[in-house]
């Protein structure tokens, strides 16, 4: 290391050279590594989301070209169609159960298991194992634990002298089932946000407020809470990002049922889109995740104060 | 003022409550595989009565189960290697070289933080199929690897940008062109980031559900989360069977990530509290 340094001062003729050198290399370099990014990055992720908007203005199944253009109409059906305000009012039902339950639960957890002791970190694993779990697989699990004649639920149910319920098909039920599974699968990877927010707090203000008189709960509301702010917001932005893509979850515990009444934004857009064929319409949906993604993302940025990422 | 042992114990049957609530499904599972359906039906949470594993064996010896990894273990593997070698060379140049424009290129490959992936799903179901792709390994690893980029080239950047400036300086001087310099030099000294973002890519991967589902037909390459899928519609209400074979893909997914947990904890909040 050291010898390397001392070679980092060239003489002078090795500075021209190495300037010169430099900008022949630089361009070569640069035609090699960038493109593959950009091309891979523009063809599946730009380039589809901009067919997303041309689609979404034709009548189209995906055969041949798009070529009966329709205008607004995909979007007037989506917003004339009952379904649809369903997806989104459950899907803004899965944001506020994010932020509203999993997220305060997640920190009240994440308070209590922070320090690195052994038992904590056994905790902690455990905690986070749901979040590494396939939905898919969460899913089957869980619509087994809420089946009404095998599941864990109605035999719970009936120990109490219950009938038992068909919970996943029941319209009151079904979705505060799924919100159930949501908060399990991911108050885990919330919690590991806090963590690695509070352990970087300082140990000395903590215990300067301990030394006060400060409560414990005292010590959490006005010392490590608001210190940890930053954490927390860029969790509120997963939370709301991560909601308004469920899909996963849902297929195998009600996909989409009963009668329509558990779809989110992401499983209507596949079920009445592309099972369907109908890609001009799912692609007005598309356009609506896309938009509301981006207009919330940019709000969130405003109110918050602080940016989300980069 | 409660003394420090009666809140030591709350908190230990606090967290001792949480932690069954989230592990009890999953005992259940494993449970469930070894019973038969009528017990499972009057025992669905405790112990089988014996630890019949015929249910395991079965889902074992079915070449299918074995194909369904295989091919999630394929794709996996090959969206790790992809979304590291085009990532880590886009990020190199943006740490390493100074030209113009490239601010602008950097903000536009970061824009996939924000996106959305479904809201692209339509249109990459017309891409893949228009480009021949439908049911190869490729119309699931491509739009994985472009979508995983985006993060990629953030937390690699900004591991790169902490790597001493005077190691390429003097590699430059002993005639080291910044292609060689990038493999010798930043790649092997990179590897702590190249895990964690190389563990994360894996696990996302494995786990994917959407695009599989959209862009594979065949069920000879399908990945694991829709062979799953496929079983329980062919079983539907054997509910001892459909729990044995969920334990069964479970249970790597549990190994790995104790193996890995450092490098999947490190990924995901790393990425998000640096910001």
């Amino acid at each position: 290391m050291t010898t390397l340094d001392r070679t980092a001062v060239p003489r002078r003729g090795n500075a021209d050279r190495v300037k010169k050198g430099l900008v022949s290399g630089k361009f070569t370099a640069l035609l090699i590594l960038l493109p593959p990014a950009l091309i891979l990055f523009s063809l599946f992720v730009i380039l589809p989301l901009a067919d997303a908007v041309y689609y979404s203005g034709f009548s189209w199944n995906g055969y041949g070209a798009p070529s009966d253009f329709v205008g607004s109409q995909n979007y007037q059906r989506l917003l004339d169609h009952s379904v649809f305000h369903t997806a989104l009012w459950n899907t803004a039902k899965l944001i506020l159960v994010s932020l509203l339950i999993q997220m305060p639960l997640a920190l009240g957890l994440a308070l209590l298991v922070y320090r690195k002791t052994p038992t904590n970190t056994l905790f902690r694993l455990v905690f986070f194992l749901p979040y590494i779990l396939a939905e898919v697989a969460a899913g089957l699990i869980w619509s087994f634990v809420f089946d009404g004649d095998y599941g864990i639920t109605s035999s719970l149910l009936h120990a109490m002298g219950q009938e038992s319920v068909y919970v996943l098909a029941d319209h009151q039920w079904a979705f505060p089932a799924i919100m159930t599974v949501i908060v399990w699968k991911y108050f885990g990877f919330h919690m590991m946000i806090y963590i690695a927010a509070l352990q970087s707090v300082p140990k000395d203000l903590v215990e300067a407020a301990k030394l006060e008189g400060a409560k414990p709960r005292q010590v959490a509301l006005f010392v490590q809470i608001p210190l940890i702010k930053h954490a927390i917001v860029v969790s509120g932005f997963f939370a709301i990002i991560g909601s308004l893509q469920i899909f996963d979850i849902i297929i195998p515990m009600t996909n989409g049922g009963p009668s329509n009444s558990t779809h989110t934004i992401v499983t209507y857009l596949y079920s009445f889109g592309l099972s369907r064929l109908n890609i001009g319409f799912g692609s007005a949906a598309a356009v609506v995740l896309f938009v509301l993604a981006i207009g919330i993302a940019f709000f969130y940025q405003r109110t918050t104060g602080k940016g989300s990422k980069a | 003022m409660k003394s420090i042992t009666t809140r030591n114990t709350l908190r230990v049957i606090i967290l001792i409550v949480v932690a069954s609530v989230v592990i009890g499904p999953l005992l259940a599972a494993f449970f469930g595989g070894f019973k038969g359906n009528s017990e499972l039906r009057t025992n669905p949470l405790w112990l089988p009565d014996s630890w019949a594993a015929d249910n395991y064996i079965g889902i074992l010896l079915d070449g299918n189960f074995w194909r369904y990894l295989g091919n999630s273990f394929f794709i996996s593997l090959m969206t790790v290697f992809l979304t590291l070698v085009v990532g880590a060379a886009a990020a190199y140049v943006f740490s390493q070289i100074r030209f113009f424009g490239a601010k602008m290129i950097l903000s536009y490959l970061l824009l996939g933080l924000m996106f959305p992936f479904a809201a692209a799903i339509l249109p990459l179901f017309i891409k893949v199929r228009d480009l021949g792709l439908l049911d190869t390994y490729w119309a699931v690893i491509l739009p994985q690897t472009a979508f995983g980029l985006s993060l990629a080239i953030l937390l690699f950047k900004a591991f790169f940008d902490q790597l001493p400036k005077e190691l390429f300086e003097a590699a430059y001087v002993d005639g080291c062109s910044y292609l060689r310099f990038f493999w010798s030099f930043t790649l092997p000294l990179s590897t702590p980031i190249l895990a964690t973002v190389g563990v994360f890519v894996f696990v996302q991967s494995w786990n994917n559900f959407l695009l599989p589902l959209v862009v594979l037909n065949d069920r000879s390459i399908y990945t694991w989360p829709l062979g799953m899928m496929q079983f329980q519609g062919e079983y539907l209400t054997q509910w001892n069977m459909i729990l044995a074979f969920v334990t069964l893909t479970i249970i790597p997914a549990v190994i790995f990530f104790l193996a890995a947990q450092k490098y999947i904890v490190a990924g995901l909040t790393g990425g998000s509290v640096k910001g």
